[in-house]
């Protein structure tokens, strides 16, 4: 949950340019048909990340090139990447285990998943394995608090977590598995863990 | 729908235009409310929260910069709930204020400070670590103290709307976000000293300025700048004999409140490659001498010589009572051959709507499209470009240019740089048909050629052509780039009957004229001197000194009083803030004495029975900052155009005279800044 | 308690298949063309009558909302509905599945209250982080598009409307609705200077309504069922059926829509297994998201679920994320958490907010291990005051409030820890 996001990631990192691939680029123009004439600046985010999935992480290099896609000036593009958390400005593992400590998810034991993650990885908060596999951080609330503790891994989202279960996932991940997301400890979604109480008739 | 509307504020009740803000009716009031963020000129933040007041029925204090007015207001300004709110946000923007007023440039002036002594609770209540902010490369000329920073985003603005160089912006968020240019790069605008200006805190200041002085120490006078010919007001701080900084003074017809990067920062150009005492050259080249010496060794040369062999050039930063007392001079030895205009840029001496932007700046935000022809205003005036972006924000303004292709700040149909466009265009093809008063702007880069004549004739025909030209409405403009040639015109510093003109006295020199007295003129092929006797009066050891036979040295700018005519036609004064260098004097007072030297002594012994003769002659040049319109009658030639493309006047906006060739700031800003000016994102 | 027959989520916890033909099966999508057929003002009537307040937080009355939009526009002008699904309010976990199981009646939805407010298009503005749920999201508005029921002359109504998804990338102000505009346009999610309000000058300058997930995905069935049917669930002004998310030291903790009005003390106990060690366990409760001051056990025992009944007791409905917290919690460390969550997501663009959050979590963050003065508690107080009503949007007031909720409701605590600590301080000298 590093807050100084406003500098541009280490300069050894950032590649010199930064082109979309041929389907990106495709996919970039169906995005911006999506907003008015004119307006193609709301395009911004979504293109990022579309960068962000091409590249890993958004190098300074693809902010310029989204800049120019939409025509706008470079240092509203920076100010968009570096206000969102969700754009890494540094690369980061293949595995991007954000667990969210925010209150909901502490008076789950969220402690017990920082340290499961601490301990099964060996690296801190903002940290990368250094086989590159997977770089924990914290986040705020991600909206599955009743499924507490919870982590998102890349897109998925890992609920009902206690320790155990957080590193059976961290495990299979290492072994190249891709386990089942949602909640691990055996329910369906946010209905009570030994059963729906409500919408039982089945109708 | 009523214009005014009536509230009451601090029980006083008031009738103020409706438009205005909720903060400027207070102000109108009388009451006192603080801010940072708000500033007249930009747009509307509301993001310092110092300005809050109470208003009747609000459920809480409102944010009274961005607060609309509405009839039967009733508002306090000073209750517990608009003090505490006031307070409140005071106490915040501390917490993470550094405490080095004591090593803070800003000390002093600073509205922080200024805002603290009245809404400042003495002692800080902040236990908790303060907040420490990288330092940005904001280059050469703005020195950041970063963590000083209260992110009112004025910079940030300025540089968007002002400016239209995009280089701000603030990145993170929350407590962590930063004013930045996020990649490592200076403020390539020409107009990025401002955002010094505009730093309620000490931030952003100046670089070259830094830890120079404390601003109880300088005297300020107030002057008007002739970096190029806007003739945007300035005060000149300084102590003893230097010159220290230069800032805006508020003009709202020429420069509003802003100085261009050249204005502020080429005065430490004064100070160096001055000439400070008497040359003339000997057998082993330039030596000094006294002035009794150099004086005699003129006077000698112009007694000897037909008059009609002797020719004078005036440079770019001449003032008027310099060109009055040498024409008055060239007169009595009885020559013809003299030119204010070095870079032979065309005008018709006998018709003043010739060379003077005669929609006056102001009047450019009355105009609702524009044709450039060979101008870079961003260059060539950099404070005329920030009113024509000011135009085109405002809406309803098209611009197109025919000249070299440009950034100018704000979006240009560009239609080629080849003269045939401009034949077009005479032939009927409008680039904005329908505007009701459309500009014709011609540059130095039109008009300073060899058929510059034909192009003034050919801008003059599709100004009437367009519509430029109607009742009150002149919308013909040149637009100058010398501080001395409306005034060097307006004073008719041209040839007189069968006299050279620049062109015609550089060709002669060493056979048809052999005697060229240049009047701080350094922008001229000084190589073509080589057969001729030179005497240069001037401030600077450029061009003109190295060639010349005999120095005479004399003040610049800021050493003497002195009037300027701008690119509009208005007179106006600067005043001495310093003394001359060493034995420099000032102009007139050396040609007086050279005059006298010669045995025909000018009539004038004091600058006042000066500008009395000058005034009795050009009527005008009296009537200081008032422009008096010129008549439209036409001019220029018709003869056909070359077809050879414009090129920009103007190449390194930071180096264009001596001055500012002398300035190691702006050398360092050349070299941060190789293109002058950088891209700009009109489109914002 | 709420019969089945009259929840709207029916398939809240998704054991349904969200796909079109499940939805229809439910009931969506049944005669929407007719439904659009009453016409724009009978619509937002028959949402008024309903007293639907909406489900985003705030508590406005949302066909007083709708018909803020201006009924005449300028030929050509666009409008827009712009749906808030950047659902991010800590506790907050209910629109997550409405999206992700019951997408479709959100789309319809979008429908009538897009038609009802005359807009042109909608935009969904759905958090970043929820990426599989914007999956479903899309799969359905494709479904929707391809079945003739949005897009051009949508359900056969003549009526022509687009819905696009757009997705956010991590910041919980934009949650705000002028946020989320200026995030919608490409900017960073600043939150605007009011007025002009979005109805006036919304999205792209155009008006715009912004409205909360749960509140748009109800009135589909508000209008079939009448108003009157919601009206008759719960009280008046806080009427009809709402999701509740129940977190924290419970023993089920679960998402359940209940009839509004719901004691909190039957919620829990009903549908959430109850207090985690029994009730008498129980120390307090963040009763609608983060926002919102907490209540101790004291007040729990008989309050009830809506917007009034939990502003008499200076507290809110907010969300209705209700945060559980037993007597095992370090309740000065699980605000500080808030604390810290509020000092992340603070915009940074006006000064109460940008240096406040930072400070109060600070002075808190010490407080948990009773490294404070006493007197400091009082500042904390009032620095929480300072902030509170002087800032561009809410949120400065939502980091405001829980800090008063727990000095409020528990300072003997940190009078405790503060007092400890300088004992043990004293004794380690």
């Amino acid at each position: 949950m590093s807050l100084a996001r406003g500098r541009p990631g280490a300069s050894e990192h950032q590649p010199d340019t930064f082109t979309f691939s041929k389907t990106n680029l495709e996919e970039a123009e169906r995005i911006m048909a999506r907003y008015p004439q004119g307006r193609t600046a709301s395009a911004v985010m979504p293109l990022l990340d579309l960068a962000q999935r091409q590249a890993g992480w958004v190098p300074v290099a693809a902010m310029d090139t989204v800049a120019d896609m939409l025509a706008m000036p470079r240092i509203r593009v920076y100010e968009v990447a570096t206000f969102y958390t969700m754009f890494n400005l540094e690369p980061v593992g293949r595995y991007l285990v954000q667990v969210c400590t925010t209150t909901p998810c502490m008076l789950r034991d969220s402690d017990a998943i920082v340290e499961a993650c601490r301990s099964r990885l060996g690296i801190d908060f903002d940290e990368t394995t250094p086989d590159g596999l997977f770089t924990l951080k914290e986040v705020e609330c991600l909206g599955a608090c009743v499924n507490a503790p919870m982590v998102q891994i890349n897109d998925d989202y890992y609920e009902d977590l206690d320790a155990g279960s957080m590193v059976a996932v961290l495990d299979a991940l290492a072994r190249g598995d891709r386990p089942q997301s949602g909640p691990q400890a055996g329910r369906h979604a946010s209905e009570p863990q030994s059963g729906p109480r409500t919408l039982t008739g089945g109708d | 729908m009523k214009e005014t509307v009536s509230i009451t504020i601090d029980g006083v009740e008031i009738e103020v235009d409706r438009r205005l803000s909720l903060l400027q009716a207070c102000e109108l009031a009388g009451a006192e409310v603080p801010r940072f963020c708000f500033h007249d000129r930009l747009s509307i933040a509301g993001n310092c929260r110092m300005c809050l007041v109470e208003v009747a029925k609000a459920p809480k204090p409102v944010a009274s910069c961005a607060q609309s007015l509405m009839d039967g207001m009733v508002v306090s300004t000073r209750s517990a709930v608009a003090r505490k709110a006031q307070r409140s946000a005071m106490e915040f923007l501390l917490i993470n204020h550094p405490l080095d007023c004591p090593i803070c440039d800003q000390g002093g002036e600073c509205d922080l400070q200024d805002q603290a002594m009245g809404y400042g609770a003495g002692i800080s209540r902040y236990g908790e670590q303060k907040r420490s902010v990288a330092e940005k490369n904001f280059g050469p000329l703005i020195k950041t103290s970063m963590t000083r920073c209260i992110h009112c985003t004025r910079c940030i603005r300025f540089l968007d709307e002002v400016a239209g160089v995009p280089a701000l912006g603030a990145t993170g968020r929350g407590e962590s976000m930063e004013i930045t240019n996020y990649i490592e790069q200076g403020i390539a605008s020409e107009l990025s000293g401002n955002i010094i200006d505009l730093c309620p805190v000490g931030a952003l200041t100046s670089g070259p300025y830094a830890f120079v002085a404390r601003p109880w120490e300088l005297v300020t006078t107030e002057s008007v700048d002739v970096m190029d010919a806007t003739g945007s007001n300035v005060r000149v701080d300084s102590r003893g004999r230097e010159v220290l900084r230069v800032l805006p003074r508020l003009h709202e017809d020429i420069n509003e409140e802003w100085i261009s990067d050249k204005t502020r920062f080429a005065i430490d150009g004064l100070v160096r490659r001055r000439l400070d005492r008497p040359w003339m050259r000997g057998r082993e080249g330039l030596g000094e001498v006294s002035w009794e010496q150099a004086l005699g060794a003129a006077s000698q040369r112009l007694e000897n010589r037909d008059a009609t062999r002797v020719a004078a050039i005036a440079g770019d930063l001449v003032d008027c009572e310099t060109l009055f007392a040498m024409k008055r001079l060239m007169a009595a030895i009885g020559s013809p051959h003299m030119d204010c205009r070095q870079d032979g840029m065309a005008a018709d001496p006998t018709v003043r709507a010739s060379w003077l932007l005669n929609s006056t700046i102001a009047g450019i935000e009355d105009a609702d499209a524009c044709l450039l022809i060979g101008a870079l205003p961003r260059r060539e005036a950099a404070i005329v470009n920030a009113r024509l972006r000011k135009r085109w924000l405002a809406g309803g303004f098209s611009v197109a240019s025919v000249g070299p292709v440009d950034d100018h700040s704000y979006p240009v149909k560009e239609l080629g740089n080849l003269t045939d466009a401009l034949r077009r265009i005479e032939a009927g093809e409008s680039p904005f048909p329908g505007a009701a008063n459309p500009l014709v702007i011609a540059g130095k880069g039109a008009l300073a050629r060899d058929d510059g004549e034909a192009v003034l004739g050919a801008a003059a025909r599709i100004a009437d052509a367009l519509g430029a030209v109607h009742g009150d409405w002149n919308g013909f403009g040149v637009l100058n780039v010398a501080a001395s040639r409306v005034g060097g015109l307006d004073l008719g510093f041209v040839p007189a009957a069968g006299g050279f003109d620049t062109a015609g006295i550089l060709a002669g020199a060493g056979s048809a004229v052999d005697t060229v007295i240049l009047l701080g003129a350094d922008e001229i092929d000084t190589s073509n001197l080589a057969g001729a006797f030179v005497i240069y009066i001037g401030h600077h050891g450029d061009r003109g000194a190295a060639v010349a036979d005999v120095i005479l040295p004399a003040a610049a700018w800021t050493e003497k009083d002195a009037t300027y005519v701008n690119l509009e036609g208005r007179p106006q004064r600067a005043q001495r803030a310093v003394f001359p260098p060493g034995e420099a004097r000032e102009d007139w007072r050396i040609l007086r004495a050279l005059s006298g030297h010669l045995g025909m002594p000018l009539p004038f012994d004091d600058l006042d029975s000066l500008r009395q003769e000058m005034t009795g002659e050009v009527p005008h040049l009296g009537a200081i900052d008032t422009i008096t319109p010129a008549a439209w009658q036409s001019f220029g030639s018709t003869r056909d155009m070359s077809d050879e493309p414009f090129l920009p006047a103007i190449g390194n906006f930071y180096r264009t005279c001596t001055i500012s060739r002398a300035s190691p700031t702006m050398s360092l800003a050349t070299n941060a800044f190789p293109s002058g000016v950088q891209q700009s994102a009109s489109c914002s | 308690m709420l019969q089945d027959q009259d929840r709207i989520f029916t398939n809240l916890y998704g054991f349904e298949s969200p796909s079109l033909d499940a939805a229809k099966k439910r009931g969506d999508w049944d005669n929407t063309a007719g439904l659009l057929a009453r016409g724009a003002s009978d619509i937002i009537n028959e949402i008024k009558a309903s007293e639907l307040r909406g489900r985003g937080g705030a508590g406005f009355p949302t066909g007083l909302k709708w018909s803020f939009m201006p009924a005449e526009r300028p030929v050509g002008q666009p409008a827009f509905l712009v749906v808030n699904a950047d659902e991010s309010e800590p506790g907050t976990c209910k629109d997550r599945d409405i999206i992700r199981h019951d997408p479709h009646k959100l789309i319809e939805g979008c429908l009538v209250a897009g038609f009802a407010m005359r807009a042109t298009a909608a935009y969904i503005y759905i958090r970043g982080e929820f990426v599989n749920e914007a999956r479903v999201l899309q799969a359905a508005i494709d479904e929707a598009l391809e079945a003739g029921l949005i897009g051009r002359n949508a359900c056969g109504s003549g009526y022509d409307f687009d819905i696009h998804l757009h997705r956010g990338a991590g910041a919980y102000i934009c949650g705000e609705e002028t946020a989320l505009l200026e995030s919608l346009e490409g900017k960073k999610g600043m939150p605007r200077l009011k007025p002009p309000f979005p109805a006036m000058a919304g999205l792209y300058g155009c008006p715009s309504t912004i409205s909360n997930v749960e509140t748009v995905a109800v009135a589909p069935t508000i209008l079939r069922r009448g108003a009157s049917w919601f009206a008759g669930l719960g009280e008046p002004k806080n009427t009809g059926t709402k999701i509740f998310c129940i977190s924290g030291h419970v023993n089920e903790p679960c998402n359940v829509e209940e009839e509004m009005g719901i004691p909190l003390k039957e919620l829990i106990e009903r549908h959430a297994g109850g207090v985690r060690g029994g009730w008498d366990n129980l120390l307090a409760v963040i009763p609608g998201g983060s926002s919102v001051p907490l209540i101790p056990r004291s007040v729990c025992d008989n309050v009830a679920m809506n917007f009034d009944r939990l502003s008499e007791v200076q507290s809110g409905l907010g969300t209705a994320a209700v945060i559980v917290m037993d007597r095992s919690t370090d309740i000065v460390r699980a605000i500080w958490r808030l604390s810290k969550f509020y000092h992340h997501e603070s915009c940074g663009q006006c000064t109460p907010c940008r240096e406040g959050t930072g400070w109060m979590m600070r002075v808190l963050g010490r407080m948990i291990e009773g490294r404070a003065e006493s007197a400091e508690i009082d500042m904390l107080q009032e620095v929480t005051t300072q902030i509170e009503g002087h800032t561009i949007c809410a949120l400065g007031d939502a980091a405001a409030w829980p800090i008063q909720g727990l000095i409020r409701h528990f300072r003997p605590e940190l009078e405790r820890r503060i007092e400890d600590c300088r004992r043990n301080a004293r004794q380690a000298a």
